[in-house]
């Protein structure tokens, strides 16, 4: 077994709100080895970014990583101390977030912005980390010209492929990505894509990709995960979880996206809404809209079982 | 999009043009193009999907058909009559009740001081549907209709008590309220969690199935547009491009700014770098005074005269036109 | 609907109370809720409360006439006179009872008129946008560059002496254009939303969507600039007041300040004098205050310091501890 490049064991992380402690991430385990694209996919509130942030130990209050481990080449994050921690952040992982501009000061110039970054990590002179900028600004396909532009001055696109090069300013060995199309029209999306291919061949980089997009998912990523209600609830390779699902979840989530060439029939998605995570029922936490509900899914909450080689699914009927 | 056997044409659109004044000063007004010679026909009990990204005018289109915005230029036509007229004699409610619209956001389209019952009760009371027993039988029989059980409960809560999908199905039962012949559906489902969008699709196509209520399905998710629309109508920078029976559109695009989309679209399994076609360009702000084709400058198959005139509609088949000079 | 949506679901035994008893009965739990685990929220309110009824039951509570002579001057707080008695001779203690009731009406008064005017221009100016909102815009800017004080200050060297109406009044009508410029840009935020949009196309009278649908959605901050516009009236009043340009005949707490200089209480040692308005308007003042510090805990719910912050610190620090990082 090739080495992980990240390992998270155990990981919880609550939510602490006036009406109760929510836990938005319960015991979450897997692995992202070196140059490969993990994808989770999961609706709003499944713990899918709540997860991704604390690899980076993001959170505030109140938030709170309750238990377990993440391991990043043997160490473990979690016990960092602060300079520790600096240094592992943007050099070892990098984030992209969803709207570039939530991330993006709009009162510096791009070129700036970059040149912050990576003066931040390394003791270059101002003039070698411009130099360095404007070449990151070419391998994401802006001109050097643009330096000097505000980020309110460019489109949609061209900033978030602003904020893939800042991401890729230390070149990490991880980054982050959470939602990074969402927010994009469909033929931006399809260049920034274009560009992570190119940009991954070049560097080797691993990405941990976040989105409720399974077909985009599916495209991308080399194994997938579906969170639902803070579990990990389905992961394995994205071939065979989108053609041979186990989760009733997964089933449906995938059965929610028309496609343009399949045959036109009626779908049906899944019924009810996702659950509150203050209020999560005995059992697993998918009955109350499951199809195939049993008995025992009413008591015992489901554990990851191998389905195949590398291929885990939490569900009672496996 | 006149078909010989026709149905009944419901609301027809003629060379719509919709124009907004840009920049601060108010003596030196300049204009850019939102809408630009836009026709289409909508007829009874047929969902027709207007596909475009940001800045297409397809929102807009909307709006200038419920009357957010009025019109700069063309003609709207409702069951035969121009719709000035539905405004002049005192017929804007009217107008009103019978062209309803949803809208994108379901955490902004309800008033959080308010319950569902009043958002639903307001508009029967406005278009005076009976007294208030009357009424509050409608309220419970609508929230039932749309799939929001038990009603009577759900009528006492307050927005902020339901989720995302389920504010979209009370916007929805809103809209029913007043018995509209049309509903415009502005990007309904985009903000919605994704195992729920399907559940309002669905609840949609029954409403136009069963009750035979028109739909004009306004996304950037040609999939969607597909799978719920028999018609589908393509928007560039404004203009209506290609349209037609939706499969002929989506399965065999003529327009190049079609294939474009369709090339653009994430499939699984198809995984690597996917080369376009289309040229990297900007989206243009389209003004009064601008002339040609809006997608010349990207199109793979420009021609000269691409440049200088907006091109005329081809009739491809009996349900399927095309706007491009070089097919 | 009656053709085309048949009715084959049973109708339900119609228990819809009325919307209004719906909303009294949602607005006394929203209080209900509003103290709970709102120290700021509680001591305000308790605060105020006290000093409420003590103006409002003056009579009851004291005997002594505040506007006569009851005993020898200066004399020190005792039995008789709980808060000593001054220069002339009068009760403190029923003076400042009854000066709370001249003090509070005139803020209050000023407050009210305040807040009218702020939100009918602001919510007029924000609604309708326009060449309207320009020329709202503009007088707001005009009335906001206005020199209160010193506009009251010559008003009541010219006219000898203001009375308290006036006084509430000019207080009123030169402090409303901060509020009506929060109250404008709320408004316009709330007019984008689609619920609005939603009335406008449904068919509801501009009146109606102004009243129904935007105001109540506004009632937080109305409610906030109404106590500021409050605290701040009565500070000038006190301030006029202890200048000798208010009433010095009416008992107010800006006038016994007002005798307690001019007859340099502090000075010969009768403290009392000159310390219990000031305490007592400090003490009003400090109540307002942490009643408007507690609606913002409302309706921002950020900036809610409640239990539960305890809660996540217990939680960290035993989760820093497994970790050994503490």
């Amino acid at each position: 077994m090739s080495e992980a490049l990240l390992e998270i064991n155990n990981l919880c992380v609550d939510y602490v709100s006036p009406n109760g402690i929510a836990r938005a991430v319960n015991n979450v385990s897997l692995t992202i080895k070196p140059g490969e694209t993990l994808g989770i996919a999961g609706e709003s509130g499944c713990g899918k970014s709540t997860m991704a942030f604390a690899i980076s130990r993001l959170h505030k209050s109140p938030a709170l990583i309750s238990e377990g481990e993440i391991l990043y080449h043997g160490r473990d994050i979690l016990k960092m101390s602060d300079k520790e921690l600096r240094d592992f952040r943007w050099n070892e992982t990098s984030v992209v977030f969803q709207s570039a501009m939530n991330s993006l000061n709009p009162v510096i110039t791009i070129g700036e912005q970059l040149t912050d970054v990576i003066l931040a990590h390394r003791q270059i002179s101002y003039k070698e980390a411009c130099a360095k900028a404007a070449e990151l600004l070419a391998i994401v396909g802006i001109h050097a010209d643009r330096m000097k532009s505000f980020p309110h001055q460019l489109s949609g696109g061209m900033r978030q492929r602003v904020v893939i090069a800042v991401a890729l300013a230390l070149e990490p060995k991880l980054i982050i990505m959470d939602e990074p199309t969402t927010a994009l029209d469909v033929v931006v999306e399809r260049e920034i894509l274009n560009e992570l291919y190119d940009l991954k061949e070049k560097f080797g980089f691993s990405i941990l990709f976040i989105s409720h997009d399974l077909s985009l998912m599916g495209e991308i990523a080399d194994r997938i995960g579906v969170m639902y209600a803070g579990n990990l609830i389905e992961i394995g390779d994205a071939k065979t979880v989108f053609s041979q699902p186990s989760h009733p979840y997964t089933k449906g989530l995938i059965a929610s996206f028309p496609t343009i060439h399949g045959p036109k029939e009626r779908l049906y998605g899944i019924p009810g809404d996702p659950v509150n995570l203050l209020r999560l029922p005995t059992g697993c936490n998918f009955q109350d809209r499951c199809s195939e509900c049993m008995e025992i899914c009413k008591k015992d909450e489901p554990v990851l079982v191998d389905v195949k080689t590398d291929y885990q699914a939490a569900c009672h009927k496996l | 999009m006149d078909t010989t056997n026709n149905p009944e044409v419901l609301l027809s659109v003629k060379n719509l043009i919709k124009d907004f004044p840009i920049g601060q000063s108010s003596s030196k007004k300049s204009f850019m193009r939102a809408v630009n010679d836009v026709s289409f026909d909508l007829c009874k009990g047929e969902a027709l999907a207007i596909v475009g990204e940001s800045g297409s005018g397809k929102s807009t289109g909307a709006r200038v058909l419920t009357r957010i915005y009025d019109k700069t230029d063309g003609e709207i036509i409702f069951k035969g009559q121009p719709l000035q007229e539905f405004i002049d004699d005192n017929g804007s409610l009217e107008y009103a009740r019978q062209v309803q619209m949803i809208f994108q956001d379901p955490f902004g389209s309800l008033n959080p001081v308010h319950s569902i019952f009043h958002h639903i009760a307001r508009p029967l009371l406005i278009h005076k549907r009976g007294d208030k027993k009357v009424i509050e039988k409608l309220v419970y029989e609508l929230l039932e209709l749309v799939g929001l059980f038990p009603a009577v409960e759900t009528a006492e809560k307050y927005p902020h008590e339901l989720s995302g999908g389920q504010r979209q199905r009370v916007a929805i039962a809103r809209a029913l309220a007043v018995d509209p012949e049309v509903i415009l559906a502005d990007e309904p489902i985009s903000m919605l969690d994704v195992s729920v969008r399907l559940g309002i699709l669905n609840l949609m196509a029954d409403l136009k199935d069963k009750h035979g209520i028109s739909f004009m399905y306004i996304t950037h998710d040609i999939a969607t547009a597909r799978y719920f629309a028999e018609k589908t109508a393509v928007m560039y920078v404004g203009h209506m491009v290609e349209w037609g029976n939706s499969d002929k559109v989506t399965q065999t695009p003529q327009h190049p700014y079609t294939q474009l989309l369709l090339s653009a679209v994430p499939e699984a399994g198809k995984s690597g770098r996917r080369e376009l076609g289309a040229k990297k360009g900007e989206i243009p702000l389209w003004k009064p005074s601008s002339e040609g084709c809006p997608f010349a400058a990207r199109c793979p198959r420009a021609l000269d005269k691409c440049s200088a005139s907006f091109p005329a509609v081809t009739q491809l088949a009996d349900d399927h036109f095309i706007r491009c000079h070089n097919i | 609907m009656n053709n085309s949506i048949t009715s084959d679901a049973k109708p339900s035994i119609p228990h819809h109370e009325s919307e209004f008893r719906q909303k009294c009965r949602a607005a006394w739990m929203k209080t209900k809720a509003f103290f709970h685990g709102n120290p700021p929220g509680i001591i305000g309110g308790f605060l105020i409360t006290i000093i409420l009824l003590g103006a409002l039951f003056a009579p009851v509570l004291t005997t002594h006439n505040p506007d006569k002579r009851v005993a020898r001057p200066h004399v020190a707080p005792n039995a008789e006179h709980v808060l000593g008695t001054t220069r002339s001779g009068r009760d403190v203690y029923s003076q400042v009872l009854y000066g709370a009731r001249k003090t509070l009406s005139v803020a209050l008064f000023a407050g009210i008129i305040a807040t009218v005017i702020a939100v009918s221009v602001g919510v007029t100016s924000g609604y309708f946008g326009g060449k309207i909102d320009e020329w709202m815009n503009f007088i707001t800017n005009v009335f906001l560059v206005f020199p209160q004080l010193p506009l009251l200050i010559v008003l009541a060297a010219f006219l000898g002496q203001v009375g308290s109406t006036l006084i509430a009044l000019l207080l009123g009508i030169t402090s409303w254009p901060w509020g009506a410029r929060v109250i404008r840009s709320q408004t316009m935020a709330i007019r984008s939303k689609e619920f609005i949009i939603s009335a406008e196309v449904m068919g509801e009278s501009k009146m109606r969507i102004i009243l129904v649908e935007i105001l109540p959605n506004l009632i937080s901050i109305v409610f906030g600039g109404f106590l500021g516009t409050v605290i701040y009236a009565m500070g000038a009043e006190a301030g006029l007041g202890i200048l000798g340009l208010g009433d010095a005949t009416e008992v107010s707490w800006g006038s016994m300040l007002y005798w307690a200089q001019t007859s340099s209480s502090l000075y010969t040692g009768a403290w009392w004098e000159m310390i219990v308005p000031a305490v007592a308007l400090a003490a009003t003042g400090g109540a307002l205050a942490l009643l408007n510090m507690s609606i913002d805990q409302v309706s921002n719910p950020k900036l809610k310091t409640g239990p539960h912050i305890k809660v996540w610190k217990k939680l960290k620090k035993e989760a820093d501890m497994r970790r050994g990082l503490v």
